[in-house]
């Protein structure tokens, strides 16, 4: 029988790093990101890890100082948020380029400026071309098992990636639900021993980390490098599987959701999906035909998966909760929308901002967004790509 | 300190062939520093010459474990490295004994990296942290760093009709370090062989953060001949402009004192980039350069007892 706990995401992840007890962990607090480091820092404080935890003073010492522990050898771990993600940017393309399996909790929250503490998705997404693969989590549950999975998907051989597993500000990292925690040996047989490869310490072996590579083999090394990331969709997916086996839940790339029969579909990312579920159900009893489809993983694109789920429909009402300024829609609808464009059949398409700087998103906004997709079908044209929920014009 | 045949024997940790230029100070006193380390060594570099002249890939000039990650984190990093063997030694899954030490440039360690090596300190992780200074941004072609002297020519701070080079002295870095408390700082020069091997073997011995400032002369930014590196390294420290001292747990000692302290104009006439100071229009400046010298070297004596009562 599972335990049973009351823990919110900051908890949760916290919890999970306790249980992973990594070698190294360096962190820099940052709302809504600093209950995990503190509970992290208490389980430190009382013994609980022997984790070595570094208290950097700032994030872009935290993800160096990450690098340096993860290339010398040993399983490292670190957490942020918004404009703490942005100070580590640079750092970001280092740890994916050397090929660290760093894995990073991230508490989504809106970019300044303005600043502004709750979430939105501008942080995640600004790095989301810097070779990370990037799993996003619809609530606590969500994180502390997709945390665990981090470990083994970053860790094999075949990976060899750093890894974010996101979680929305506040609503998520702040809210306490049920979770199902795993034993603590369940935990550590299921992510096994690590051992680095081409570590800073074999001293028998010295290893050059980080030469500059100029215009006669850096392309090479990109082009390895993008087939890396393609290549962790199946190791993704067979981790998902076997974290499934262990604990009853398991995970795939995209969850659909009443997608069965549907003709017209929100795709989303994180807590969203929860409220759309909601309002799912209530267009179902209308006698609706909705779905959802919730993308687990955005990094790399399961481009096939999302094809396959949405090809069918007749609508697609892609939610995007952070802004790609001057582009042609957010980032979830520009990747969505190139998907299906060799797609047997192409639904129509239109893109809802939502939710910026943590405005509410309610299932009744999730319903006007899926009764618009489905008049714009019936008109048979589309006048407008990009439309707003929640916001006073 | 071994003999100096002993320490020539010892394994070259950065080889030749790496592509610095001729007359380059900082190979002199990486290598010397390296062949002080007893133990051995874990590298960790900032962006900057030594970093990109030593690993054009595929090539390594390194025989040592050396990672580079980018321009203002050296010493973050390398307390990463430092902190997972501390942990990996904690699990028992490491017993040998490790020296940590980092290396930057001057831009790379009194600017840009200045707030990753302050938190470093601050932690206490044991590396020795080595500032190989040539007083600017020499890598990206001479820029101006707050290590630069008054007066100097650099790209830029260049010598205009209104302006005489950089018009702000330099930052005393090495006393930064000192005010952290941490326990060895010293100054050295490549031209003082034995003085910067002491000081390296002392860095390396100390059981937490230990920081190296060691001026090494830019031939193509200083503008004189490679031949003459080591002559006007010496020069600085003859001319107190570079004193030689240490801190160790707080207390000062000089380790060098000139026989006769030379006037800072013999150390500036030999450098292309202060030959403007020597017109009528900017002489004023090589007097305040001498003044400001000469009250930094008062200051210093008194800290390490060597005035007169």
């Amino acid at each position: 029988m599972a335990k049973v706990v009351g823990f919110n995401g900051n908890a949760a992840v916290a919890y999970a790093m306790k249980q992973i007890n990594p070698d190294v962990v360096a962190a820099y607090p940052i709302t809504p990101q600093t209950d995990c480091v503190e509970r992290f820092a208490e389980y430190v404080s009382e013994g609980l890890v022997d984790s070595e935890f570094i208290t950097v003073e700032s994030e872009h010492s935290a993800m160096s100082a990450c690098i340096g522990a993860a290339a010398a050898g040993g399983r490292v771990m670190t957490a942020t948020a918004a404009n703490g993600l942005a100070l580590m940017w640079e750092m970001l393309y280092i740890a994916a380029s050397m090929r660290l399996p760093i894995v990073m909790m991230v508490t989504n929250r809106a970019l300044s400026g303005n600043i502004n503490i709750h979430c939105d998705h501008a942080d995640t997404m600004g790095a989301r071309d810097a070779g990370w693969i990037h799993l996003f989590s619809e609530n606590a549950q969500e994180a502390y098992d997709n945390t665990i999975q981090a470990i083994k998907i970053a860790e094999d051989l075949g990976v060899r990636l750093p890894i974010m597993v996101t979680q929305d500000g506040f609503i998520i990292s702040h809210a306490v639900e049920r979770v199902e925690i795993l034993e603590d040996e369940e935990v550590k047989n299921f992510i096994g021993a690590y051992k680095g490869r081409y570590p800073l310490l074999d001293l028998n072996n010295p290893v050059t980390y980080g030469p500059i590579d100029l215009f006669d083999y850096y392309f090479e090394h990109k082009r390895s490098q993008i087939e890396a990331i393609d290549n962790c969709l199946p190791v993704i997916e067979r981790v998902g599987k076997e974290f499934g086996e262990l604990s009853g839940r398991n995970y795939e790339l995209l969850e659909g959701y009443r997608l069965e029969d549907a003709e017209y579909a929100v795709v989303a990312l994180g807590s969203t999906c929860g409220t759309a579920r909601e309002a799912i159900d209530s267009l179902r009893e209308k006698g609706k035909k909705v779905g959802l489809l919730k993308m687990r993983c955005f990094r790399p694109f399961p481009r096939e998966s999302v094809i396959e789920a949405l090809s069918p429909l007749k609508g697609i009402a892609v939610l995007d909760r952070s802004v790609s300024f001057g582009g042609f829609g957010g980032p979830l609808f520009t990747e969505v929308r190139s998907a299906l464009y060799d797609a047997p059949s192409r639904p129509s398409i239109i893109n809802f901002f939502y939710g910026l700087g943590g405005r509410d998103i309610y299932p009744e906004d999730i319903e006007k967004a899926l009764e618009k997709t489905e008049e714009v079908v019936k008109a048979g044209k589309i006048e407008q790509h990009i439309d707003y929920l929640g916001l006073r014009e | 300190m071994p003999p100096l045949k002993e320490l020539a024997k010892r394994p070259e940790r950065l080889t030749s062939g790496h592509r610095l230029c001729a007359g380059c100070g900082a190979p002199i006193a990486i290598r010397l520093i390296l062949a002080a380390a007893d133990k051995p060594v874990v590298a960790a570099n900032a962006t900057g010459c030594l970093e990109v002249s030593t690993t054009i890939f595929p090539y390594t000039a390194w025989n040592i474990p050396w990672i580079h990650s980018a321009f203002e984190n050296a010493a973050a990093t390398i307390t990463g490295v430092e902190t997972m063997y501390r942990a990996k030694k904690k699990r028992g899954e490491i017993d040998e004994d490790i020296y940590f030490v980092a290396f930057g440039g001057d831009g790379g360690t009194y600017d840009i990296g200045l707030q990753s090596l302050s938190g470093a300190w601050e932690r206490g992780h044991r590396f020795v942290y080595v500032c190989y200074n040539n007083e600017a941004y020499m890598n990206t072609g001479i820029q101006r760093s707050s290590a630069t002297p008054l007066g100097a020519w650099t790209t830029t701070s260049p010598v205009g009709k209104v302006l005489p080079g950089k018009t702000q002295w330099r930052k005393n870095l090495t006393e930064i370090a000192v005010a952290h408390d941490i326990p060895y700082v010293a100054q050295s020069v490549p031209s003082n062989w034995r003085d910067l091997t002491l000081k390296a073997e002392k860095a390396f011995h100390t059981e937490g953060p230990a920081f190296l400032n060691v001026l090494a002369s830019c031939n193509r930014g200083w503008r004189h001949l490679p031949a003459d590196t080591l002559k006007v390294n010496q020069l600085a420290v003859d001319c107190c402009i570079w004193p030689l001292y240490e801190v160790e747990n707080g207390e000062y000692r000089l380790t060098y004192k000139p026989r006769e302290k030379k006037p800072v104009e013999e150390w500036l006439k030999v450098q292309g980039r202060f030959q403007h100071l020597f017109s009528p229009a900017y002489r004023y400046l090589i007097d305040e350069f001498q003044a400001y010298v000469d009250r930094e070297w008062e200051r210093l004596l008194e800290k390490c007892g060597e005035t007169k009562k």
